[in-house]
């Protein structure tokens, strides 16, 4: 069974709420809807205070060209435009609507229908989905329509979907597959008509058989589309990894996957992608697995953005007593929130409710040169001595020792023996050796 | 002919011929140094700490001699004491600059700011400010993991358990600025020191509006305006909710003191 090469881990699933169906979280009394979203500009609000919202209805301009639309989530008015600390504390412009009933857009196919032909070419079909506001939903949050238009003579030959979904924990994509699988094989095909592509892989771990068996049943109507079951190996689902363990291309340093002909997309865009071309209907609601050993009723809820997550937290079941700390994201990569009025995102894709013991950080202690870490990463990088690099601020070094390559997966900070935090270290390296770069540029 | 003759005789051909290239050499590439930068050099500390603004000592004695300005250079770590020895190696005169030191513009103790959530990363304030916006409600305050203690080379900086903040030395702190370039939050700023007189300046840095930075801290400038108006010498300004005393308009009337609300107008008073 394929995988990616270099490094890796196998950290333990914790799948607690696979199979579980996906349920319908409530509507907020108030949606606080974030205008930083997306990586990129912000949005610009095209609404003002006391404004009637339709649901759907488009409440933020893309800012600039790596940017996106953003649609009310909710039906109602408009309360304010105001300032509220994101999942990091720090405080971001966001529109609070008030909720009033639930009426949507006239324009949105809200059936359940499958539609399965799309007569759009691919202009048409790009411009859709700039359209609809869709974003990355692995976690990045990068626009979509920007990966689709790829830099002038470079061609994509292969579009690959991740299904992987390797962070412990997480389940929502793997829901997803369960119950939205024809859909995502349309949205599949849409995507490579889009990029004009011939085939289209959907990489899938193999600790999902059910999900690779169900994709591999439906997919032999859909030509082109093939369905790979990978060994399970964190991180897989980096882009750079999974081309690799897919396609067997590696990406060079630097570059991106669009050198080696392949552009990637997760699993729930793609699904995003075919509510957006099929349905009319914008990015406006996901699945957000909410999760952890003491969470009493764990499972994936689709989940309007602009929810607060202590609603989704209730929606499970509450905050448990022995809460310790609750991630945004999965354990790997994903971050400890700050407080949990913070409302869900575009790139939301879980809530992680861990124990104290679970939390537990061993003292840290000097590094002993067992390479473990160097081991570990699927970059090819030195990880402890990036940080020693950092700590002495020796930037110049850091870029010729790859440090921009890293993709910040935790692997490193997960292997250390002398619980050495690498990864916030390397993250610090990464912005300011990324400084320096863009200073010379200047 | 007696041989130990030959090789002295030789010997003496050839030292004479490497003698007139080395001579040629010499003149040929003959670089000027001006005498005084290795005087200047030892009068200066040696720190190399950079604060001057130029890489190091040498670097500084070069420039004191290169400099048409000698006037507008100070090397803060010797003060003024230092340059006027400089001076007279240089045989010019210096006009003696106010005395600077660093002010932590942040007075979010533990007493006034309550802790939110608890960090357990790195003890770093760079990585702790990167990861988030800190362990209380206000995200301009002091992270208290130490950067500006470590980055100090003088020890002028001490952190105080019972705050959690650090204090700067007022003997040691040499205003070389590198506290400043340390800090994420930029909270360090390079004040005059007022040796007689103390100083005043606003101990805040949080731009929320008033409600909302007085929530997270006691002792956050709400920017009321209050000391703006009471300002005789219009050297309080306020922009996004925070009030700023320039301290070269300042005449240290201490009204601000008194009238602020919060207490963030923080006093430094002499001895």
């Amino acid at each position: 069974m394929r995988t990616f090469s270099i490094g890796g881990i196998h950290p333990p699933g914790y799948k607690l709420s696979a199979g579980k169906p996906i349920q319908r979280a409530a509507l907020p009394k108030q949606s606080v809807v974030l205008l930083n979203q997306q990586i990129g500009a912000l949005a610009v609000p095209v609404v003002t205070k006391g404004d009637e919202v339709k649901t759907g209805q488009l409440i933020a301009k893309s800012g600039g060209i790596v940017s996106a639309n953003i649609h009310a989530p909710v039906s109602g008015k408009i309360s304010k435009i105001d300032l509220i600390p994101d999942t990091g504390g720090y405080k971001h412009k966001a529109i609070f609507i008030d909720v009033v009933d639930d009426v949507w857009v006239d324009t949105i196919d809200r059936s359940d229908v499958l539609i399965k032909d799309c007569n759009l070419d691919a202009t048409a079909i790009v411009a859709k989905i700039a359209e609809a506001g869709v974003v990355g939903m692995g976690g990045a949050a990068f626009p979509t329509q920007v990966k689709l238009k790829p830099p002038h003579g470079k061609k994509a030959d292969v579009l690959i979907v991740n299904a992987v979904e390797c962070e412990p924990y997480l389940t929502s994509d793997h829901q997803l597959m369960m119950e939205k699988g024809e859909e995502i094989l349309v949205g599949t095909t849409i995507l490579m008509k889009a990029i004009q592509a011939k085939r289209g892989v959907i990489g899938i771990e193999n600790n999902k058989p059910d999900a690779i068996a169900h994709l591999k049943r439906l997919s032999a109507q859909y030509p082109g589309i093939e369905i790979i079951p990978l060994k399970v190996q964190y991180p897989q689902g980096g882009e750079k990894q999974l081309i690799e363990a897919t396609i067997g291309r590696q990406v060079p340093s630097g570059a991106f996957p669009i050198e080696v002909g392949a552009i990637v997309q997760n699993v729930a865009t793609v699904f995003a992608v075919y509510e957006a071309v099929q349905k009319n209907k914008p990015l406006f609601e996901r699945i957000i697995t909410v999760t952890g050993k003491s969470v009493s009723r764990p499972g994936n809820y689709l989940t309007r953005i602009g929810t607060p997550l202590s609603d989704l937290m209730n929606e499970a079941g509450g905050l448990p007593e022995d809460a310790a700390k609750v991630i945004g994201g999965g354990p790997m990569m994903g971050k400890a929130l700050v407080n949990l009025s913070v409302p869900v995102t575009k790139g939301c894709s879980g809530l992680l409710v861990l124990t104290g013991k679970e939390t537990l950080r061993k003292e840290i202690k000097n590094c002993i040169r067992c390479t473990k870490c160097v081991r570990a990463c699927p970059m090819g990088l030195e990880p402890y001595l990036l940080m020693t690099l950092i700590e002495h601020e020796e930037w110049g070094k850091l870029e010729k020792e790859r440090i921009m390559d890293c993709i910040e997966c935790g692997c490193c900070t997960y292997s250390c023996p002398s619980a050495r935090p690498l990864l916030d270290y390397l993250k610090i390296g990464k912005s300011k050796v990324g400084e320096v770069i863009r200073t010379r540029k200047k | 002919m007696n041989l130990t003759l030959v090789a002295i005789l030789f010997l003496g051909a050839i030292g004479l011929f490497f003698a007139i290239i080395l001579y040629l050499a010499a003149r040929r590439f003959k670089v000027f140094e001006d005498a005084c930068i290795d005087d200047i050099e030892d009068a200066l500390p040696g720190a190399n700490c950079g604060g001057c603004g130029f890489t190091g000592c040498r670097n500084f004695a070069e420039e004191c001699v290169r400099s048409k300005q000698f006037e507008k250079l100070l090397c803060p770590v010797g003060g003024l004491e230092t340059m006027v020895k400089v001076a007279a190696i240089l045989g010019k005169e210096t006009i003696p600059a106010d005395p600077t030191i660093a002010v932590l513009r942040c007075n979010g103790t533990c007493s006034h700011r309550p802790k939110t959530s608890i960090f357990d990363g790195a003890i770093s304030c760079a990585v702790a400010s990167a990861t988030y916006s800190g362990d209380t409600d206000c995200s301009f305050g002091c992270l208290g993991l130490t950067d500006c203690v470590n980055a100090c080379k003088f020890d002028a900086l001490v952190m105080n358990p019972e705050t959690g903040l650090p204090e700067v030395v007022e003997d040691k702190c040499t205003s070389c600025g590198a506290c400043v370039k340390a800090c994420p939050k930029n909270l360090f700023e390079i004040h005059k020191k007022g040796h007689e007189s103390g100083r005043i300046y606003v101990a805040c840095m949080n731009k929320d509006k008033g409600a909302v930075a007085k929530k997270a801290c006691e002792a956050a400038c709400i920017g009321c305006g209050k000391c703006e108006k009471v300002c005789e010498s219009n050297a309080i300004t306020i922009t996004n909710n925070l009030a700023y005393i320039d301290a070269n308009a300042c005449n240290l009337c201490r009204k601000c003191v008194e009238i602020c609300p919060s207490g963030a107008i923080m006093e430094v008073v002499m001895k």
